[in-house]
């Protein structure tokens, strides 16, 4: 429903109990993003550990959720196990309109249950029921019997599930959302685990009168008409982000090889074009969104003797399979699948779950570590190794695959071989695109490849600008974090301009937002990022590892000098955003 | 329907034009996941029996048979008491909390915002789906 205030559901998951809070605030922090951070200003808790029972875990969704296309994404934010800092992670599938027919800007879970349970909550509804019985249990099968134990709504309720990752707590946990989405990155799964959760489902179970007023509709129907008709559709349908593939290899910015190599020939074997020939049974699409990015996989394993066989649906798209795929120098499409199944089923985020295999691989190949850690022998492309070690990295198996859990630098120092682990604030994302990124990835907010447009900077400006570059990087964020407190989906960033934006916001009776946009913008950066450092955080915190040093893209040799000018410089003016100045020394 | 992705574009149009609401559900064509979301997706909306039950079991004649198979709905004659939704072997009727009944009226509306090709206007007698 289109109101001034954010209606708020907090739940105590030690109790059971909730209550509906109305919250000012919508000028200043629109929703999603912004929301989310005056949650956290409000109810977290910046000293206190991660896992303190007493830290919020919160889902907000913005003021367009809902009302237009695109505009079908999550933000769930968090006190990070990864890094101890405050967080975000975004994720679509039906959450986002499951809270919005819920009739909520937010859910902010405090407390902790006293055994694992599932939280179900809807427009008229509240509970958390006992789940003792999936302790363990894997993500897929956990979610056929949370659907037979939440029967009603199906199709129009969301659940949002973790594996044993998550129930271990470690910093590579994702939650999974509605079985092909995740809120994956920084450690989502460990902060719902530690609330002892092991599912929320979310029932969209009410409905609201059209926004007062003549021109909804048919701005509706022009958005629509934007998105449907725009190069957006066919590049996100059709082959979807797997199309990068051949395109950042062409560059030499696909990293292969724990980023041992940007470029191999071996990518016509696993580039977009031979996924969707080879595996691609079908397209889903995010609540609300017509252009159905979700690209659905399969695979199909032989499980005993005679004809015996059982199939799986396996989601892909650019970052995974460069995490599963080129990153572990994997060239199958199927193998990469079967690696990413084991994924999903553990809990695992796929991104940062790849790229710590990848430095388990070269340690291996350096003699840091062997098979007395790692449980099987890794070696670049035996994908049947890396399942079974997708396995024991999900569910913890041994004091390294613990250890590795909790991030790849946190292994590299007990082990060594902090040099190539490919680490930029978190686990890479799959850019190696140069200096900018590298840079950028590593100070971002959500250390995500959207914090920004670093990775697209790279690939057209070879100026070594240093001024330029940060003042790009600068520029570039205030309108990713408004859309992301919309929270629209960041693929539909060239058609929600902020003058169509405002024409959204206003023809739904958001009149003071619409009109100050930038404003917001900025008001919405510059919280975040406090919220942030309250938790902790400094530039200094976060290093580039050697490995990026050595890497060579299209622009030839990383420069050293550049990027560290770059992380400086970029840090300095974060810091400024924040109220402290840093000077160089 | 093997195209659908799921995005209820359809349902968000029908609510959005003819209902005059914000809704997935208050609409004549609702989606469902058949079992999870890998198993793919079912559309619950009215096949224009004919005979209609929901016609015959309406005690007000709010629900009248219309030529050619589907039902005619007259809001103000409609006392609310469900019997419609109860009878309706394909679940295609929608009753909200207020008591207020959704079903499909042929109308068309949806089609131009399936973005997958699975919905279509067509000629009674037409769709193979439907035998009449």
């Amino acid at each position: 429903m289109i109101r001034e205030e954010f209606r708020v559901l907090l739940v105590d998951v030690s109790t059971g109990k909730g209550k509906i809070v109305l919250l000012g605030g919508r000028n200043a922090v629109a929703g999603g993003s912004g929301l989310a951070a005056l949650l956290f200003s409000k109810y977290g808790h910046p000293g206190l550990a991660w896992n303190d029972e007493a830290q919020p875990l919160i889902f907000a969704i913005g003021p367009l959720t809902g009302y237009f296309p695109l505009m079908s994404k999550m933000v769930c934010s968090f006190k990070s196990n990864y890094h101890n800092e405050y967080t975000e992670s975004h994720a679509g599938g039906r959450a986002a309109l499951s809270l919005r027919f819920a009739d909520l800007d937010a859910l902010v879970i405090s407390g902790r249950a006293k055994r694992l349970s599932c939280l179900s909550i809807g427009a008229n509804h509240l509970e958390v029921k006992d789940a003792s019985f999936l302790k363990g249990m894997d993500a897929e099968r956990s979610g056929k019997l949370i659907r037979r134990m939440f029967k009603d709504s199906s199709g129009h309720r969301s659940i949002l599930r973790i594996g044993p990752a998550g129930e271990e707590g470690l910093a590579m946990a994702c939650i999974n959302v509605d079985t092909y989405r995740h809120f994956g990155r920084m450690g989502g799964g460990a902060a719902m685990g530690a609330k002892k959760l092991k599912a929320i489902v979310i029932h969209g179970d009410t409905d609201f009168n059209l926004p007062a007023g003549k021109g909804y509709a048919a701005k509706y129907k022009e958005m629509y008409k934007a998105v449907t008709s725009t190069d957006m559709m066919r590049k996100y349908h059709n082959l979807g982000t797997p199309a990068n593939l051949q395109t950042l290899n062409d560059i030499s910015s696909l990293p292969w090889n724990n980023l041992q190599q940007t470029s191999d020939p071996r990518i016509t074997s696993i580039d977009g074009g031979a996924f969707a020939d080879e595996t691609l049974l079908r397209n889903g699409a995010c609540s609300g969104c017509p252009v159905g990015c979700i690209h659905i996989g399969y695979i199909r394993e032989k499980t005993a003797a005679d004809n015996r066989y059982h199939y799986h649906q396996v989601a892909y798209d650019y970052e995974p399979i460069f995490a599963a795929g080129t990153m572990l120098g994997v060239t199958k499409p199927f193998d990469v699948l079967r690696i990413l199944d084991v994924m999903e089923k553990v809990g695992l985020d796929a991104m940062s779950g790849g790229v710590a295999l990848a430095w388990a691989t070269e340690a291996t190949g350096q003699g840091l570590v062997s098979v007395a850690e790692t449980l099987v022998p890794l070696s670049f492309g035996d994908a049947d190794a890396y399942r079974q070690a997708a396995n024991h990295l999900g569910r913890g198996s041994n004091e390294f695959y613990r250890l590795l859990g909790q991030g790849t630098l946190k292994a590299a120092e007990v082990y060594g071989g902090g040099d190539f682990a490919c680490v930029l604030g978190q686990e890479m994302a799959g850019y190696a695109t140069g200096e900018l990124f590298f840079a950028a990835q590593t100070l971002g907010f959500r250390h995500s490849h959207l914090d920004t447009g670093a990775y697209s900077y790279d690939q057209k400006d070879n100026s070594r600008d240093i001024g330029k570059a940060v003042d790009f990087l600068m520029a570039d964020e205030p309108g990713r974090a408004f859309l992301t407190s919309m929270v629209g989906c960041l693929f539909a960033r060239s058609v929600y301009s902020e003058d169509q934006l405002a024409e959204c916001l206003d023809v739904v009776g958001f009149h003071t937002l619409a009109a100050n946009i930038p404003e917001t913008s900025e008001s919405i950066r510059q919280l975040r990022w406090k919220v942030r450092a309250q938790t902790g955080f400094k530039p200094e915190n976060f290093s580039i590892p050697k490995r990026f040093y050595q890497v060579k893209t299209w622009k030839g040799q990383i420069d050293g000098s550049y990027l560290n000018s770059l992380k400086e410089e970029y840090g300095r003016r974060i810091m400024a955003l924040i109220g402290v100045d840093e000077q160089p020394e | 329907m093997d195209q659908c992705i799921g995005c209820h574009s359809c349902s968000l149009a029908c609510a959005r034009q003819i209902y005059k609401k914000i809704s997935w559900d208050t609409a004549g064509i609702r989606i469902h996941s058949t079992g999870g979301l890998s198993t793919g997706f079912a559309a619950a909306r009215c096949l224009a029996c004919d005979p209609a039950p929901c016609a015959e079991v309406c005690p007000t004649g709010a629900y009248s048979r219309r030529p050619g198979g589907g039902v005619i709905v007259k809001q103000v004659l409609c006392i609310q008491c469900g019997k419609c939704v109860e009878v309706c072997p394909l679940d295609a009727i929608y009753q909200d909390r207020s008591g207020r009944v959704y079903v499909c009226i042929h109308c068309g509306h949806c089609v131009q915002f399936c973005p997958q090709d699975c919905l279509e206007m067509v000629e009674n007698g037409s769709a193979q789906e439907v035998s009449i």
